[in-house]
């Protein structure tokens, strides 16, 4: 397989594990919306109105700076990365 | 003005630009002091951030194509976030976004959701790869990925559906804000809301609409955080509102179940103004079923990215790695605000409802209320109502009315907030919408002038040349965009929908697949982009002309039917043709590295 294969392989693994990730905070807690929000959470808002205030909104944030981080490391491993921005 | 220099001194600038905006608000807080009127300080703030937008407009201006379309390509992550929140957060954001969450409850904040993590698509499929493309355009990188005019062609079209639908709604928001604050007839106030627009973006293209969105954003953050910091303390709700508020949730759901959600007759109802509504859905119980929410939250995901005047702001950043940091930080600035608007409407319902609070009107005598010095202002202004309908004299919750517009905008006058505060929200209110219809209206021009112009009827033509049919066609779009929004054909809210869902249908998978999938050719990406833009159309009438649906898909809803079409039409036309020569599968495979040249920088 080449440098560039492996790359794409790895590149998509972490695609994959970020889509799972972005699936349960964007459709998989709300599947169960009415059973969670019986529930306090945190700062004590019920769960689920929490999650559509500040919780998925907060983990996208993450997600995204935590998934362009690995993505970068991917590129560099493979010799990928851009020369530094001028 | 120098390109280096100017980049280097960004922070500086900015925060120049930010404490001269402070400095404004704290000389209108003192001018309000000594006298001057409510009507000359909304005035002074709309004219006073629309000079400064005109003027970043100016300076901004250019002859080079790079510069034009995609800003030069060396816009700072940080400030790229900032423009894209700007360019993304419309007029319905800012305006209206509150008031639904206040009226709709959990139901309508699936589109908190669906606006927030659309971004991860866009960040972990989409903007990287584009920016590798190095288009200039996202038509652009259709016509050249699956190659051929129709193919280019099929995308400007779908572009063009998609974001004129939503640039009206953003020019229709410009002109209610410029009419309530400088007090003239709407018809008007529309026009005077495009020539601002233009302002911005005629002269220096893309250039110009980045410099200005990044203002715009700081007037937009402050005028909406402010308040809803300022209102909770004042409450005494907690000096941190988004940490500190579950009491006062907690305190509606007990005075809701107390009043009880008494359904008004009919006729009752028939007497209520036009576009107002009372709440009749508990705040933070969850009200809609499953699928009800996740669908509205896909639909807005993948509309999300499939949006051109979103996707081209990251054409804008100086490297792929730029672009994938760039779209953390905008969703983070875009946070900022939707992470608020539960909590101003938290606040701004419970003022109005708790009759311990000295500003709750619920349970007062319906006389009292009508004397309130606010209620008489916005009751005038058609945005609130209140009727005796059972007539013990008492105002009950199901008879207390009130627009959507009215949770942001006359929040900080019921909470007793100095004017001030009414002016700064109108200059952020213009701002959200200005940077919006500014990014929708450069999209669709620079689509038709670059792609349908450059690329297929003139191939020939000089920069010069190009400059000028990109500028005449701004200003084109932009008075259909004013002459239709005059008419105010859909509300606000609606046409923004349809405007994501319209996107989802026809450009979601092609955009995608021409990314993920090698084996996508031309004649699948064809079908795929009219195959779901005519689908979804289709959806949309059939339902809006009595058609019942299925599957729970609404007139809302509908790209959901429009990209499931697209998605099957697209791999089964792709497999049944030849699969794409070698150069364009080369093509692919360097799209996928981040080093190197971009791809259309090496043709």
């Amino acid at each position: 397989m080449s440098n560039q294969q492996k790359h794409w392989e790895k590149s998509r693994g972490l695609l994959m594990i970020t889509l799972a990730i972005w699936f349960v905070f964007s459709i998989g807690i709300f599947l169960f919306g009415a059973e969670m929000n019986e529930v306090t959470g945190p700062f004590g808002y019920p769960w689920t109105y929490w999650f559509t205030c500040q919780g998925s909104l907060g983990a996208f944030v993450i997600l995204i700076f935590w998934f362009a981080n690995r993505q970068e490391k991917i590129d560099e491993e493979f010799g990928f990365s851009e020369r530094e921005d001028e | 003005m120098k390109q280096g220099n100017f980049i280097d001194n960004l922070p500086k600038i900015y925060g120049i630009y930010t404490g001269g905006f402070i400095g404004f608000i704290i000389i209108m807080a003192i001018a309000e002091q000594m006298g001057m009127t409510a009507k000359a300080i909304g005035i002074a703030f709309v004219a006073f951030t629309v000079f400064i937008y005109a003027l970043i407009g100016y300076l901004s201006r250019t002859a080079q194509a790079d510069a034009y379309y995609v800003a030069g390509r060396q816009v700072p992550t940080v400030f790229n976030g900032m423009a894209t929140a700007a360019d993304w957060m419309s007029g319905a954001s800012f305006v209206a976004m509150a008031g639904g969450i206040y009226f709709k409850g959990y139901g309508y904040m699936a589109l908190l959701v669906g606006w927030t993590g659309g971004y991860v698509l866009v960040a972990s499929l989409l903007a990287p790869y584009l920016r590798k493309f190095g288009c200039y355009t996202v038509p652009d990188f259709i016509g050249t990925r699956y190659g051929g005019n129709l193919a280019r062609f099929s995308a400007v079209v779908v572009l063009t559906v998609a974001s004129f639908t939503y640039v009206t709604a953003q020019i229709n928001a410009t002109g209610t804000i410029a009419s309530v604050a400088l007090d003239i007839p709407f018809q008007y106030a529309v026009y005077i809301g495009l020539i601002s627009i233009l302002l911005c973006s005629m002269l220096g293209g893309m250039r110009g609409v980045t410099w200005t969105q990044v203002a715009q954003y700081i007037v937009l953050i402050i005028a909406y955080l402010l308040p809803v910091f300022w209102i909770s303390n004042k409450m005494g709700a907690g000096f941190f509102p988004h940490f500190m508020l579950a009491d006062e949730v907690a305190r509606i759901g007990e005075l809701e179940s107390q009043f009880g959600f008494v359904k008004n007759s009919a006729a009752d109802l028939a007497t209520v103004p036009k576009g107002l509504a009372g709440i009749t859905k508990a705040h933070s119980a969850v009200n809609a079923t499953p699928w009800a929410f996740i669908s509205l939250a896909l639909a807005m995901m993948m509309g999300t990215a499939s949006l051109p005047h979103v996707m081209m702001r990251y054409f804008t950043t100086p490297s792929v790695k730029a672009a994938r940091k760039s779209v953390g930080w905008s969703l983070f600035f875009i946070f900022l605000l939707y992470s608020s608007a539960p909590m101003l409407a938290t606040l701004s319902k419970l003022s109005l409802i708790d009759p311990t609070l000295s500003t709750g009107i619920i349970g007062k005598s319906i006389a009292e209320v009508q004397a309130i010095d606010w209620y008489q202002n916005w009751n005038a202004a058609n945005l609130m109502f209140v009727s005796d309908f059972n007539g013990n004299g008492t105002l009950e919750l199901n008879e207390f009315f009130m627009g959507g517009k009215a949770v942001v905008l006359a929040t900080p006058e019921i909470a007793g907030l100095p004017y001030v505060i009414s002016g700064l929200v109108a200059a952020g209110g213009m701002a959200a919408a200005m940077s919006t219809a500014d990014g929708l209206i450069l999209a669709i021009a620079n689509a038709i002038s670059h792609d349908v112009y450059y690329k297929i009827i003139d191939p020939k033509a000089e920069t010069a040349k190009r400059l000028v049919v990109a500028r005449v066609l701004l200003v084109v779009i932009g008075f259909a965009g004013a002459t239709i929004a005059a008419m105010e054909i859909q509300g606000i809210l609606g046409s923004v929908i349809w405007a994501f869902d319209f996107a989802m249908s026809g450009l979601f998978f092609p955009l995608v697949l021409g990314v993920w999938w090698k084996r996508a050719n031309r004649q699948g990406a064809i079908a795929g982009m009219l195959g779901g833009l005519a689908a979804g159309t289709w959806y949309l009438v059939w339902v809006r002309t009595g058609g019942s649906g299925f599957l729970g898909i609404t007139q809302l809803t509908f790209g959901i039917f429009g990209s499931a079409v697209s998605l099957v039409a697209m791999v089964v036309v792709s497999l049944m043709t030849q699969e794409p020569d070698k150069a364009i599968q080369k093509m692919v495979d360097e799209v996928r590295v981040p080093s190197g040249k971009t791809i259309l920088g090496k043709q």
